[in-house]
């Protein structure tokens, strides 16, 4: 599993007045997101690959590079990493222009090696182009935010760390800026490591998840995975949601219906015409989604697809969580249904079963 | 003529005193300031306490121990040795070292406040965007510590100007060489030339206050930009 494509992490060691024990491997791209309750560690697991925090028994290798083991400890500023931090932390004496400029490689030494992204791109990326000559004292909390980012993206990371970019903003802003992390995660090649308390954020930007509580790892992988992981709390939460990948079909204009399928299953969701074959991201809320034995016609429901129960759990007294994987062998994409316990019996439902679930609402992004 | 060159002598001589001990002091304050504000060390405290015993002790204990120092038999006379001389006490240079040991704390604390206030995050967002702590020293913490640096220097050269009892322990009273203002005004009361007396203490007085006044707008000043 260690090889020029992962990001190793084991951090074990007091902090403080807090014990952190950690230990995970993702895959170096895409946007992996740390996520977990306010206190749980994430910051600090964050720091730790940086460089920022140095703890005593750790090990960092990130694509084939020894950042960390028992004998090395690169300080941050010899790794290439961008990180964002919570607050901008904008320099308050420099102007836009060169705050964005401060980390950028210089063209003398880095001559003939092109950064992956260019200034003019990231300021185009992130709508600041109106802004370089400002002093960052007088931009607006958004408009910082977006400034940090771009300033962590020139310095040309190889890893760009991000430690809740949205969390010190009022929720107009957030949207604001979300958008901007949409596109950046679809157009750059660089990963991104993101913590987060927030699951929407989770939901709308991450590929991958870390999973983490009290200082330890819960659980890691694939996003959609541990979402629908039953033995995880992620599913038994009172608004469990999973995000699936989708790809864009066709259009029906007669209705405004945008056409798109995942793996083991196919959606109607109404929005504006899409390019064909363009990805665009699900979130399904196990509260939306209920089970029928019959491929009900009579229905206002839009979204009914055959599926089968992978697994099921009980949550609380009353209620039951199942795991639904699409298609009629049950081999494609996963769903979560919540229904009472008495459905559950009355249907005599049970694991392996084929069946129809009903979607009533799908959150497209 | 109230100016005249007898006059004049003292005030170069204090001028010149307070530019050397000033920028001596932004040399070595700098970064005893910078370890002072970064350091964890058990003993900083200690070492701060140290620097700022001139605050408190009355110089003539602080100009005693210096004329030891500077004396014949002191690390000082070893020194003034290397060039053939006897001593640094009754030296220009011995004032030098004096001024900066009793003007230190004016220096050291302006700055280190300014260090603590900038909190670790800016040299952290330095060091993720790959400047080295050298860098980052000169690029990020000296710009924003500017008005720190501005207060220590106005601060550090109005204390040298106005110092009078370790001046007198150490530099007595030669013309040209230690005759500083404050001595020089002592010595005109003493010997009742209260007209020369009088203009070198409105000097003064009119010094005092353009030094207030200016480490006020630098206080103001600190506060918009951390705003």
């Amino acid at each position: 599993m260690i090889d020029d494509q992962t990001i190793e992490a084991v951090f074990r060691g007091r902090l403080g007045g807090f014990v952190l024990d950690t230990a995970f491997t993702l895959p170096a791209h895409g946007l992996t997101a740390l996520f977990g309750p306010s206190g749980c560690g994430k910051t600090s697991v964050l720091r730790c690959i940086a460089g920022l925090t140095r703890i005593a028994d750790g090990l960092c290798r990130v694509g084939g590079d020894t950042w960390q083991d028992k004998t090395t400890f690169r300080p941050p500023h010899m790794r290439p990493i961008g990180y964002v931090f919570q607050e901008a932390s904008l320099f308050p004496h420099l102007s836009v222009r060169r705050n964005l400029t401060y980390g950028a490689p210089h063209k003398s030494t880095a001559a003939g090696v092109k950064p992956a992204v260019g200034f003019e791109e990231t300021v185009d990326l992130l709508g600041i182009g109106h802004l370089l000559d400002r002093a960052p004292a007088k931009l607006s909390g958004g408009e910082r935010q977006r400034v940090a980012i771009g300033r962590a993206l020139l310095s040309d990371p190889r890893l760009l760390l991000m430690d809740e970019p949205l969390s010190a903003l009022d929720a107009e802003t957030k949207e604001e800026i979300l958008p901007f992390l949409e596109r950046l995660h679809a157009r750059l090649a660089v990963p991104i490591l993101y913590v987060s308390h927030a699951i929407s954020e989770v939901e709308r930007l991450a590929d991958h998840l870390v999973l983490m509580n009290e200082g330890k790892v819960l659980a890691a992988g694939r996003l959609g995975d541990l979402q629908s992981d039953p033995r995880l709390p992620l599913a038994l939460s009172r608004d469990a949601s999973v995000s699936l990948d989708a790809t864009v079909e066709g259009h029906d204009s007669t209705y405004g219906l945008l056409e798109l399928s995942v793996r083991g299953g196919r959606f109607l969701v109404p929005a504006p015409a899409g390019c064909s074959g363009e990805m665009r991201r699900l979130s399904i809320k196990a509260g939306d989604v209920s089970l029928s034995l019959q491929p009900s016609s009579g229905s206002t429901i839009l979204n009914i697809l055959p599926c089968r129960i992978l697994s099921h759990t009980r949550r609380g007294e009353h209620e039951v969580v199942a795991v639904l994987g699409l298609g009629s062998d049950g081999m494609g994409a996963h769903l979560l249904a919540r229904m009472t316990r008495r459905s559950w019996t009355m249907l005599h439902l049970g694991d392996g079963q084929p069946l129809f679930a009903q979607v009533k609402s799908v959150a497209l992004r | 003529m109230l100016f005249s060159a007898d006059t004049l002598v003292p005030i170069r001589l204090t001028l010149e005193l307070a530019l050397v001990t000033t920028v001596l002091l932004l040399i070595v304050g700098t970064p005893l300031a910078w370890w002072l504000a970064r350091s964890r060390a058990w003993w900083k405290e200690a070492a701060a306490s140290v620097v700022s015993l001139p605050l408190v002790l009355p110089p003539t204990v602080l100009g005693f121990y210096l004329l030891v120092a500077l004396g014949p038999n002191g690390p000082g006379g070893a020194l003034a040795s290397l060039w053939g001389a006897r001593t640094l006490a009754f030296t220009f240079e011995g004032l030098v070292i004096g001024s900066v040991l009793y003007s230190m704390p004016f220096v050291v604390q302006p700055i280190r406040n300014a260090f603590e206030a900038m909190g670790d995050r800016p040299l952290e967002v330095a060091a993720t965007l790959r400047a080295s702590p050298m860098k980052a020293f000169w690029t990020v913490a000296v710009p924003l510590a500017r008005p720190g640096f501005l207060t220590g220097a106005v601060l550090g050269f109005a204390h040298t100007v106005g110092e009078f009892g370790v001046v007198l322990m150490i530099g007595g009273n030669i013309p040209g060489e230690t005759k500083v203002l404050s001595v020089a005004i002592y010595d005109y009361v003493e010997t009742s030339r209260w007209s020369e007396a009088n203009a070198l203490a409105a000097v003064m007085v009119v010094f005092a206050f353009a030094v207030i006044l200016s480490v006020t707008a630098i206080g103001r000043r600190l506060g918009h930009i951390t705003e």
